[in-house]
């Protein structure tokens, strides 16, 4: 009898307030929901009841934030700030009402949908495994707008609610109960009878313990709030990303919940927040598209139990499949086993770790090949050992069984040759480490079968990870970009710039880590191998300084001498380091982007989005900036040939513009507010 | 005509000997290990499976229903019911046969069966008086009561209690096991030497056995959360002789005693899983048949000689039969200790024994001890009290996969004073 996301009935002399975002899965808070919200609350303010309860009526949760979509559309800060300001002058009449209101939470309950909680007199949260509450977005380049860096500091404590806006991460609904973020934490079948019970008895409102409180006295917020920008810094670049900073200044400031909108509103029109919201939406759409299909693959089979191998089998082992892991050494399998509960034991506790060291079954003898519903090889590098493993997979398994390899270099279509089937061939090119690299490269040959792509991007998304499809070719999509950065960074070391000089400027530009450090990381080894097969194949040259440190055995950490000697010695210096050079980052970067752009113009990639995604996820290329694509797009096609042709005359051949840049539409496929 | 059925596939781990202290895995790990491989190379799912059935003799606390939770662990889903038996050391074989039972029934079609031990892992537990002790401190409400429980504490309560002794000792007669082999020992004049030298003979024929691979396609290697790895069976010592054999003192009846630790079975952990299906699920599913099971029989002896069980089982199964020794190709008679197998060997040669205890005119007769346990037994591969039935049915069949007809028996001494003994044929006798 209100609009139409939020129905009210009455049960015992308790309201209850549901909503039921309409067409959609997960309930958003966008500004029609806000404006319905706003109805209801005039309608349960003429009401006489003991209390109301708010709930979700959608089985998945209670509601995952604010509508991103709608991000898009707000071009000025002024236009968010009526958003903002909006949003809280509703949720503060929800926090008025005459009779105690509460959040009855199951499932998600992250960013403004926390925040509606949070207006509430009470919440109680479920106690299960898909229950989790979090203030998620810093990640998108914001801080709560809709009162939470108000609310949620007087709630729980300073130092707790800053963590929790600051990192974004999630906590159960256990945890919430221990940081006094919920009043009750209780198992699915007694959450009506507790949200019942609050409305019944009326206890106090929680408050921080005398513990946390101490933080919060007026007198001590601008130190605290100093050192706590003093710690930021450390971890996060403020001109890169504003918005944690932010929260602790607002914090610091008492700031009250007009200017949390304001700053919000500020926020949401920077060009992070733009491209952080742009990959975020990309992602999710990938997501949604990819779990159109259903794979429906349970069994797993993995042949070759090095840490590539290990790692995946583990990985799916983690996510709920029945993985069965073939090695011919019996060693080798247990040291795959070891890593493998040592990873469920840091993710899963007792039962649930129980159950996943039971999914993952070392198989010396390879029982289970016969009833898998996909292999994945990771054996050594070499076509005709592959080539041959495949013959004798493709002999056990079932008509529809896919054959997927790990490889990193070999040509889908040279490994195919020989397959019956040769349609079930695809790459499944994960990252190394396995359990931390989001990004899956799927990579098709010209023979793999469709069906095959779309189940692989079905599973990766089953797998927690980001599916982008890649055409097979030298390097494929991530190391064919990222080489030639490396590769750049190796000729600065030869030209005589210092090491620290070189990594300094690129995690200066947003990079997560130097090119020296992440050679040295990957094993320079490693890298000569990559380089040296993707040189011969794209005509790039390879500096003749990373062959001679392999030579001489210096292979990166472990080996314990690569660029840098390790462990390395902590830098720490009275002397104020120099700023970080803007010339050297620029050639280790327009070199990806160009390799990037390449990448486009050969269809190697669907789209400058998948680009974008692929090195973001891939590499960790400078989220804020939108990934290389998105980086170039801003600068402006022109602008980047201008730069490359510059860089041709001053450094050489290697920085030649590709042809994408004069292919203006290649490029130019982004929102014109970005 | 009740419907037949057949032993289509099996596995075990390797049977790891205790080391004085917990190992590496509970029986459900065990179990879960062993049919975990076995259900991987099956056409069927695990939910296919009709009933769930194993043999335990000391389960942990929190192994309650151990066939329940093996099952859940390893997928069978919640539909499938699971029960665990519990008939000392041929809990294995009883679960093999109330399998048979159910299948021959026409109540289930394909039936997991087996059994697991972690002896290394039995419970030590609080005494009696120290239960009574803590209910009286738990109950005490009031500070001075509580004082004066406390004051009732004794030194005593501290001593605790090993399940795994208390385990191996006959209440009924106040008789360790091992005390009871020496009495049969004793009986049938079966003195060191020769007790030694079948324990020497057993470690032999397991040490070949593993070197040529007769055991690798039953044993499922077993991997630890530390990078460990188990391949085979750890007890088997290919370095032994009747010297070293003959240095060991006697464990049971000190000092003049004849059996030791090195002619006795191993306290060992492991599991043994079978799959028995019937006829029809074989050609539904096209299963390859290792065995059919003939039929099996259990008998009760003297708790004090509970070693001769089998002699009487056995003689039981084959006048039913009307089979004699001489038609049993393969015989694997639980190597509880070396005296006990040898009393068994003189009891079925024994005219006096037939008459007076079997009731039959004339002797059975010997095992022809090339048959008997012909790839070693208990005494090197160890002991699992529960899984030892299954493992025995399981070497069984597969030994006699490749001979159709030959018929093949499992029998064991059970510790309480029985034999249970199972009938199979090898190969796909349909």
């Amino acid at each position: 009898m209100t609009g139409k996301s939020w129905t009210i009935s009455e049960q015992d002399d308790i309201l209850e307030l549901v909503l039921d975002v309409p067409g959609r899965r997960h309930n958003v808070l966008s500004s029609e929901v806000l404006g319905d919200l706003d109805q209801a609350l005039a309608d349960l303010e003429m009401r006489s009841a003991r209390g109301v309860l708010i709930r979700s009526g959608k089985p998945e949760g209670f509601v995952v934030g604010a509508d991103v979509h709608e991000f898009r559309r707000i071009l000025d800060a002024a236009r968010a700030a009526e958003l903002t300001r909006a949003g809280q002058k509703v949720l503060e009449r929800l926090s008025r009402l005459p009779y105690p209101s509460v959040a009855v939470i199951h499932g998600p309950c992250l960013g403004g949908g926390l925040e509606l909680a949070l207006a509430c007199s009470y919440r109680v949260a479920c106690d299960d495994e898909r229950t989790s509450l979090a203030l998620p977005e810093v990640k998108l380049g914001i801080h709560p707008g809709f009162g939470g860096t108000v609310r949620l500091p007087a709630l729980i404590g300073a130092l707790p609610a800053l963590s929790l806006m600051l990192g974004g991460r999630a906590v159960s609904g256990r945890r919430a109960r221990s940081l006094g973020l919920v009043d009750a934490c209780v198992p699915e079948r007694h959450l009506d009878a507790a949200a019942r019970a609050l409305v019944r008895d009326v206890p106090p409102k929680a408050c921080p313990s005398w513990r946390q409180a101490w933080a919060g006295a007026p007198f001590l917020r601008p130190y605290l709030g100093a050192f706590m920008q003093w710690r930021l810094k450390a971890k996060v670049d403020c001109r890169q990303y504003p918005a944690p900073c932010r929260i602790a200044s607002l914090w610091a400031r008492q700031a009250p919940f007009e200017t949390e909108a304001l700053s919000c509103a500020e926020m949401l029109v920077t060009p992070a927040s733009r491209h952080l919201v742009h990959l975020f939406e990309v992602a999710e759409d990938l997501k949604r598209r990819a779990r159109e299909h259903v794979h429906g693959i349970r069994r797993v089979h993995v042949v070759g139990a090095g840490v590539m191998g290990a790692d995946i089998a583990a990985w799916a082992a983690l996510k709920g499949f029945h993985v069965s892991l073939q090695d011919r050494a019996p060693e080798v399998l247990a040291r795959a086993i070891k890593r493998a509960h040592g990873l469920f034991a840091e993710r899963l506790k007792g039962r649930a770790a129980e159950a996943a060291r039971d999914r993952l079954m070392p198989d010396m003898r390879g029982g289970a090949l016969s009833r898998a519903d996909l292999v994945i090889e990771a054996i050594v590098e070499d076509r005709d050992a592959k080539r041959a493993l495949f013959a004798q997979i493709e002999a056990q398994v079932a008509e529809r069984t896919i054959i997927a390899t790990n490889t990193s270099s070999l040509p889908l279509d040279e490994l195919a040759v020989g397959l019956a089937v040769p349609g079930r061939l695809v790459g499944l090119h994960f990252f190394n480490p396995v359990a931390k690299m989001p990004l899956i490269e799927v990579i098709g040959g010209t023979a793999t079968a469709p069906a095959t792509l779309a189940a692989m991007r079905s599973l990766a998304v089953s797998l927690d990870r980001l599916p982008v499809d890649v055409k097979s070719s030298p390097g494929f999509l991530v190391n064919r970009a990222l080489m030639p950065y490396l590769l750049e960074a190796v000729t600065l070391v030869e030209e005589g710039v210092a090491l620290a000089d070189i990594d300094d400027a690129a995690t200066d530009f947003g990079m997560p880590m130097g090119p020296i450090a992440l050679a040295d990381t990957v094993g320079l080894d490693v890298c000569l191998a990559v380089a040296q097969t993707l040189g011969a194949a794209l005509d790039m040259p390879v500096p003749a300084l990373l062959a001679r440190k392999v030579e001489a055995g210096a292979l990166g950490k472990k080996s314990g001498q690569g660029f840098y000697s390790y462990p390395r010695p902590r830098r720490f210096s009275l002397r104020r380091r120099s700023p970080p050079d803007s010339a050297i980052s620029e050639r280790l970067i327009m070199r990806l982007v160009n390799e990037a752009a390449r990448c486009l113009r050969l269809s190697i990639v669907a789209d400058a989005d998948m680009v974008d995604i692929g090195l973001v996820y891939g590499t960790g290329f400078a989220p804020f900036r939108g990934g290389p694509l998105g980086y170039a797009a801003a600068l402006g096609a022109a602008e980047v040939r201008a730069r490359l042709l510059e860089l041709t005359q001053r450094h050489g051949l290697r920085f030649t513009p590709d042809d994408a840049w004069s292919q203006g539409d290649l490029l130019a496929r982004r929102s014109a507010n970005l | 005509m009740s419907a037949k059925v057949f032993i289509v596939d099996g596995a075990r781990t390797p049977f790891l000997k205790a080391r004085d202290e917990p190992g590496p895995f509970s029986a459900a790990d065990l179990a879960v290990a062993a049919t975990r491989a076995l259900l991987a190379r099956q056409p069927f799912d695990a939910e296919d499976i009709d009933q769930v059935i194993l043999g335990c003799v000391i389960a942990a606390p929190d192994e309650a229903n151990i066939a329940r939770i093996v099952g859940l662990r390893v997928g069978t889903g919640f539909a499938v019911p699971a029960y665990t038996v519990q008939r000392n050391c041929a809990s294995g074989l009883q679960a093999v046969a109330s399998a048979y039972d159910d299948i021959r029934a026409g109540r289930a079609h394909l039936v997991l069966a087996g059994g697991t031990e972690a002896m290394s892992r039995a419970p030590i537990q609080w005494n009696i008086a120290m239960s009574r002790w803590l209910a009286r401190l738990y109950r005490a409400k009031t500070p001075t009561r509580r004082l004066r429980a406390l004051a009732d504490f004794r030194l005593g309560h501290l001593r605790p209690v090993f399940s795994l002794l208390l385990g191996l000792r006959d209440p009924v007669v106040s008789l360790s096991m091992g005390q009871t082999a020496e009495i049969v020992a004793h009986r049938f004049h079966i003195g060191r030497l020769a007790q030694d030298s079948y324990a020497l003979q057993s470690h032999q024929r397991a040490t070949a056995s593993q070197a040529d691979g007769l055991l690798r396609d039953e044993v499922e290697p077993l991997y630890g959360s530390r990078a460990d790895s188990y391949g085979q069976d750890d007890g088997v010592r290919p370095d032994t002789d009747l010297e070293k054999l003959g240095r060991l003192k006697p464990v049971f009846d000190r000092p003049f005693g004849s059996v030791t630790s090195g002619n006795s079975s191993q306290v060992t952990d492991g599991a043994a899983v079978v799959l028995l299906a019937s006829e029809a699920m074989v050609r539904h599913h096209h299963l390859p048949v290792l065995a059919e099971i003939v039929d099996h029989a259990w008998a009760g002896v003297d708790p004090a000689q509970m070693g001769l069980g089998p002699v009487h089982a056995t003689a039981k199964l084959l006048r039913a039969h009307k089979l004699g020794i001489g038609d049993l190709r393969h015989v694997e008679l639980n190597e509880a200790f070396s005296a006990q197998v040898l009393a068994c060997q003189a009891a079925f040669a024994s005219q006096a024994y037939a008459r007076e205890e079997l009731g039959l005119d004339a002797p059975l007769g010997a095992i022809d001890p090339a048959r008997l346990n012909p790839h070693g037994g208990a005494v090197a591969l160890g002991h699992p009290v529960g899984a030892t039935g299954a493992r025995l049915v399981l070497h069984l069949a597969r030994s006699l996969r490749d001979e159709p007809g030959a018929l093949g028996l499992a029998t064991l001494c059970i510790g309480g004073g029985q034999g249970g003994a199972m009938l199979i044929r090898g190969g796909g006798a349909s």
